[in-house]
């Protein structure tokens, strides 16, 4: 117990929460923003993926480390026009889309990998986003070790949050989205283009999955590895579930799971002996589930998520 | 642009359509095969000959396609009932799991029930592992998706800690990996020399009862009803949840199958890559055969065939082998393209 009480009040525990979440953050923002808007998008594993290698390829071919975040949001935007060409335009069923786009932007990925670096067999690495210490914040104690001795990649995942609720809940622009999740017939009445509101919100979520992928090899580590997503798409998605589709709440539980994931990690080194480390490894999945669980009761999902929107027809 | 429903969906456009889809789908593959410098019909059938150019090639496809065939059969009788089971991957574990527990010694029984026997469990155990999903879809109204998908993780791990663990084979040099099944639980081989198992056999008479079932039986006729509308097939006195933790149970149980042919009849031991991803691969399967299970068999042959077809290419090419994945990605998003077509017009005006 003393033990665990330790690690609460460690920077390190904090430093190592905060560094866990962002990439969760950007990735739970930009499922939300779909969401909002009336699309499931399930291509969010592959298009992390697909940023995490376009990113980090971008700096080894020898660009430099904002171009290379630029190129996978551009990446995102690209994969969520597919996304949105097939649910908003289309109306097919938006589960087989997103699974198709995730098999296929995440084998994508990996042939582009190895075209590129046929012969890599450690994998090759980047100089990354190196740690910016904001001045004087930063000598706060524990505080500022954990928020303000950041990369700049985790400051911008941070600042996203109040930017996305201002811009939902603020602005004519997230009104209209709002409303294409839940009333797209009377987004038209409005005379908005409900389509293209929607396929708007899908290609901003995308590139925001794709900047969270991309953080993962630029910023958390400095290298590409075949599976290394390893289902943080999935954990988003439960996330904004769990959050009932507010940017708030989602930085919240995104923090609340993070959190829970730094200390298993440090439980590990302690109790390993004791229990196998598989067991620990499991935790941030189970933790996903019960915490879909515990919120599925309240949730209120967007009204008119997984219904397509036609032009002059009556549902 | 206008998208209109037809009055008439023609026969042949519903046959048609996973053709077009396979063929824009390798298409699309041809820009990845150009990059590497080679010409995309020599890629292409070298791809062919590699799947079925020889008998050795044939029959590591059909051996290739049994779990495939399984998994597609999952995927198919869930996505029937509109009920998005993408944890077959998982469920395939728990049925290679549930036959090596059982399978390894525990219980000795001759082949003739051994075989079965180790089938029942494993169809138990996916079943098993797809019921927490289902009751929590079915009474707490949590999305099966992403606790499916969350599970596959969760029981790769599960399995992981039984490899180093409980079920370690002490004679496998430190590999994770668990003794192996005895020999009467052991499916008998097909074709001699080859890796071809009876698995295939049984792959076969499953997509035929699963079809006699959505076809012929109540049940079947039920899980359609569900799938196409739920609040009519209620109001029209089916039980809606009884459907749905039915239907989940049996596409858990098909996918266990998957993993204990793969166990008992393939590999001969558990070990954590006996799937490449099969349960992921399933879902693709199932929708090149539009949700029909006798369709499933050849829509696993050709995935399967693409599989086994890119090896042998990349090796002579020198193409990476992720061509394959690329292209069972395209093919999942182009057939609900020409699906698509064969139901709706598009007016462009």
């Amino acid at each position: 117990m003393m033990d665990i009480l330790e690690i609460l009040v460690s920077a390190g525990f904090w430093a190592a929460t905060i560094r866990i979440v962002s990439p969760l953050i950007l990735g739970t923002l930009g499922e939300l923003i779909c969401e909002r808007a009336g699309v499931l998008n399930l291509g969010i594993e592959g298009i992390m993926t697909m940023g995490a290698m376009s990113g980090w390829m971008w700096v080894y071919m020898g660009g430099d480390l904002w171009t290379g975040v630029m190129f996978a949001a551009f990446m995102g935007l690209i994969f969520g026009l597919l996304h949105s060409i097939f649910t908003v335009y289309l109306g097919l069923s938006q589960h087989v889309t997103g699974i198709g786009i995730t098999l296929f932007a995440s084998s994508l990925s990996y042939y582009v990998y190895r075209m590129l670096l046929p012969d890599a067999t450690t994998p090759p690495k980047i100089e990354p986003f190196q740690v910016y210490e904001v001045p004087f914040l930063s000598e706060i104690p524990v505080i500022g070790e954990a928020l303000f001795s950041q990369t700049p990649l985790t400051y911008l995942a941070l600042i996203l949050v109040p930017v996305v609720w201002y811009v939902l809940y603020k602005t004519p622009l997230g009104l209209a989205v709002r409303m294409a999740g839940e009333n797209p017939m009377a987004v038209e009445a409005q005379g908005i283009n409900v389509l293209s509101i929607r396929t708007g919100a899908v290609m901003v979520g995308s590139a925001f999955m794709a900047v969270g992928g991309a953080f993962i090899t630029m910023s958390a580590f400095d290298a590409f590895f075949f599976g290394m997503i390893n289902g943080r798409g999935w954990i988003c998605i439960a996330l904004v579930i769990f959050a009932s589709w507010k940017p708030g709440k989602a930085l919240i539980g995104a923090l609340l799971f993070a959190g829970l994931d730094a200390l298993q990690v440090r439980a590990q080194q302690t109790a390993g002996a004791l229990i196998p480390y598989q067991f620990f490894l499991m935790m941030p999945y189970i933790l996903s589930i019960v915490a879909m669980v515990i919120m599925a009761r309240k949730a209120s999902y967007p009204k008119a998520l997984l219904v397509p929107f036609r032009r002059g027809e009556r549902t | 642009m206008q998208i209109e429903p037809r009055e008439h969906v023609a026969a042949w456009r519903i046959a048609l359509a996973p053709v077009a889809a396979v063929f824009i789908s390798l298409l699309i593959g041809s820009v990845l095969i150009l990059w590497v410098g080679a010409s995309v019909l020599e890629a292409y059938s070298l791809l062919v000959k590699g799947a079925v150019g020889s008998s050795f090639a044939l029959t590591e496809t059909l051996t290739r396609s049994i779990p495939l065939i399984f998994t597609g059969l999952a995927a198919t009788i869930a996505f029937r009932a509109k009920f998005y089971n993408i944890g077959a991957e998982g469920q395939l574990y728990c049925g290679a799991l549930a036959a090596t527990f059982f399978g390894t010694g525990l219980i000795t029984l001759p082949p003739l029930l051994m075989i079965p026997f180790l089938m029942l469990v494993g169809a138990l155990a996916g079943g098993a592992a797809l019921a927490v999903p289902v009751m929590l879809k079915t009474h707490l109204k949590v999305d099966e998706v992403v606790t499916t998908l969350l599970l596959n993780f969760v029981i790769l791990l599960f399995v992981g800690y039984f490899l180093e663990g409980p079920l370690k084979d002490p004679m496998s040099m430190g590999w994770p990996q668990a003794e192996p099944i005895i020999d009467e639980g052991l499916f008998p081989s097909l074709v001699d020399k080859s890796r071809l198992h009876f698995g295939f056999v049984f792959a076969i008479i499953g997509s035929v009862l699963c079809w006699a079932m959505m076809r012929f039986t109540v049940w079947g006729y039920e899980i359609r009803a569900v799938g196409l509308n739920a609040s009519a097939a209620k109001f029209a006195g089916i039980n809606v949840n009884a459907t749905v933790i039915r239907t989940a149970l049996i596409s858990g149980g098909l996918a266990g199958i998957a993993g204990v042919s793969e166990v008992a009849g393939l590999k001969g031991y558990l070990t954590l890559d006996i799937s490449p991803g099969f349960g992921y691969t399933g879902i693709a399967v199932a929708m090149l055969a539009q949700l029909n299970p006798l369709a499933v068999i050849l829509s696993a042959l050709f995935i399967s065939m693409i599989y086994v077809g890119a090896d042998s290419m990349s090796r002579a090419i020198n193409i990476p082998t992720y061509i394959a994945d690329v292209l069972v990605g395209l093919s999942v998003l182009s057939i609900l393209v020409s699906v698509m077509l064969t139901r709706y017009r598009v007016r462009f005006r």
